[in-house]
């Protein structure tokens, strides 16, 4: 989406300064001019050390993969056992299926309460910028820092309450339990994910000229009808880029969940990052680089995905 | 959370249907508060204050009053010596100056580095070299950390940047796409007509950078060292992973030790907890203008 969105707007400037005569030498001029090379200069650096940092890394994993290597000393080339081995490794597995369906979960869960917080805080309210600037607030507090302390409000606090009101299930600490510790997480990660999503909601609500709701007014429109007919088709495009944000992020979780369960109860809530990580400790390197490898095709399959599916609804220029 | 929310919507939809015209105008015209919205949002902001209420409330109890789980109560009495504790406890100044030299390291290598390279590549949009270049630089921002993170371990750890510097370095590379992102959007709004100018007097592309767009882009470098700051002061996941040395970590790993040896000690804990997030908190509260901005700017331009 991102990589492809600002492609006409800048493909656009070029025959534009050919459409008049007098803007015609530039054009030629530009086309035929050599690129000083200065500007070589301030990409390299850029480049270079991006491919250090990323490429050769991401080639290299791809490439012990292949192999039996566990992290270090001497290795085989194995084929595709690795992968071959890698579906039907229930742990992996598992982690899988809680990632995607965590995910999926929170991306909905933030999408729907930054659409309606957004909503609310582009009306007519008081106190606006105060509350704008308060539902921003746990996007700049460290992941890792936030889940301890709900760790405690969910493993001491809410459990008090729990036996308060007489409740077994909330007596207990719901990160204990295998079947509520995702909930906890879906909590967490919801609080802290909401503002980013709301802002690029109050943006896109703020695009729409006031004009097009008085024409629906004119018109007899229901503010239910204005909010499904020109409200949302309008901010279409920022639900689609929320979405693919928000699904990215949610997959790679590592610090909330690091923080709240640590993956526990037993590996109920162990996240694809999780997974892959513990080939550094558990000495199974080159198997969890495979698990990367698909990891990688999953993400872009996401990204790929959703761009299709979303197209000509994006009206984002 | 979201319950009251899509309430505030419904409501007046009801309402409206029944009376479209005179509802309608009062609410398009704008002139009345909406005094339901602000209630509810009002309560809505709750969650968001409640953990750090806690917080505060639990950084501030005594050992005693610290263990009796209730979490909202107020302390009594107000016990300050928490935060000496947790202070000597993470050996809190090496940590924040850890913390402190990877963000600063991040922030300027980010600026810089992106500022340059979106220079180089908008001003040179019609060579393909230039093009793919911004493609293949964006790309990272499709490309979980996890993944290449292995690679990157072992890479680091070969060259002798399992420390912060190596830190700080990988933290620019996973910033530099969104960077990127927002300094091409806002340089492509410069007119070119501006440095052409220039150039008639005489400035070599190096001047013309580093006098006139530079400080042109300053809003926007604004908006990407926040974003950079926050990311790298916050993020758990690399430093803990990369840096060998636990002499060595930031602020946010060095919480975990909270969780091991001391866990009856909430008190000290939660005052450690504050004094990690704090500083972001109080960054964010003198630069809302740019974090506002910036988030809505990555997304659309």
């Amino acid at each position: 989406m991102a990589s492809t969105a600002p492609a006409p707007s800048v493909a656009r400037p070029v025959p534009k300064a050919g459409a008049t005569a007098a803007r015609q030498g530039t054009k030629t001029r530009r086309r035929r001019r050599r690129v000083d090379p200065v500007f070589y200069a301030f990409l390299l650096p850029a480049l270079a050390l991006f491919t250090v940092a990323i490429t050769v890394p991401a080639i290299t994993g791809i490439f012990y993969s292949f192999t039996n290597s566990i992290g270090f000393g001497e290795f085989e080339f194995i084929g595709f056992l690795n992968y071959v081995v890698l579906f039907s490794d229930p742990a992996v597995l598992s982690s899988y299926g809680f990632t995607m369906g965590f995910a999926l979960v929170t991306v909905v869960l933030v999408n729907l309460i930054a659409f309606f917080l957004a909503l609310g805080l582009t009306s007519r309210i008081r106190f606006r910028n105060t509350l704008r600037a308060a539902f921003v607030i746990p996007m700049v507090i460290s992941g890792i820092i936030i889940a301890y302390v709900f760790q405690y409000l969910f493993s001491n606090s809410l459990p008090a309450l729990g036996q308060s009101i007489g409740n077994p299930l909330l007596s207990q600490s719901i990160l204990a339990n295998a079947d509520l510790a995702w909930l906890g997480i879906v909590i967490v990660t919801t609080w802290q994910a909401v503002p980013s999503a709301l802002l690029i909601y109050i943006a896109g609500l703020l695009s729409i000229p006031g004009e097009v709701y008085e024409a629906g007014q004119i018109d007899g429109a229901t503010g239910w009808q204005r909010l499904r007919s020109i409200t949302l088709p309008l901010v279409a495009g920022y639900v689609v880029i929320n979405m693919i944000i928000g699904f990215k992020n949610f997959i790679n979780s590592y610090d909330i969940i690091v923080g709240l369960t640590n993956g526990g109860p037993g590996t109920a809530t162990r996240s694809v990052a999780m997974t892959i990580f513990t080939g550094f400790t558990g000495g199974d390197y080159a198997y969890q680089m495979a698990n990367a490898a698909i990891f990688f095709l999953i993400a872009i399959a996401i990204a790929v995905l959703q761009l299709r599916v979303t197209r000509g609804k994006a009206a984002i220029r | 959370m979201s319950t009251p929310t899509i309430e505030t919507i419904a409501e007046p939809t009801v309402q409206q249907r029944r009376v479209p015209r005179q509802r309608g105008r009062g609410r398009v015209g704008q002139e009345r508060t909406n005094v339901p919205a602000t209630v509810l949002l009002i309560l809505a902001a709750v969650t968001v204050v409640v953990p750090l209420y806690v917080t505060v409330m639990m950084s501030l109890k005594t050992d005693a009053q610290a263990v009796d789980g209730n979490a909202f109560s107020l302390p009594l009495p107000i016990d300050f010596s928490t935060f000496a504790r947790a202070w000597q406890l993470t050996d809190f100044p090496r940590a924040f100056g850890v913390s402190v030299f990877v963000s600063a390291v991040t922030v300027a290598g980010t600026i810089i580095l992106s500022a340059l390279a979106s220079y180089a590549i908008v001003r040179n949009w019609d060579r393909r070299l230039f093009r793919w270049s911004f493609f293949y630089l964006l790309a990272a921002m499709f490309l979980p950390f996890p993944v290449v993170a292995l690679a990157q371990i072992k890479m680091t750890g070969l060259v002798g940047l399992d420390n912060p510097v190596g830190v700080a370095f990988l933290h620019i590379m996973f910033q530099m796409s969104f960077s990127i992102l927002l300094f091409t959007a806002f340089l492509r709004s410069i007119p070119e007509e501006l440095e052409e100018s220039a150039r008639i007097d005489g400035a070599t592309t190096t001047q013309v950078f580093w006098r006139l767009i530079f400080p042109l882009l300053a809003p926007m470098s604004a908006t990407v060292g926040i974003f950079a700051f926050l990311a790298s002061w916050n993020d758990f996941m690399m430093p803990s992973l990369i840096t060998a040395d636990p002499a060595l970590q930031t602020l946010p790993v060095v919480q975990s030790l909270f969780q091991d040896q001391f866990t009856a000690n909430y008190n000290v804990a939660f005052a450690s907890y504050l004094m990690a997030m704090a500083p972001a908190i109080l960054v964010y509260l003198f630069t809302q203008r740019w974090v506002l901005s910036g988030v809505t700017q990555g997304a659309i331009k």
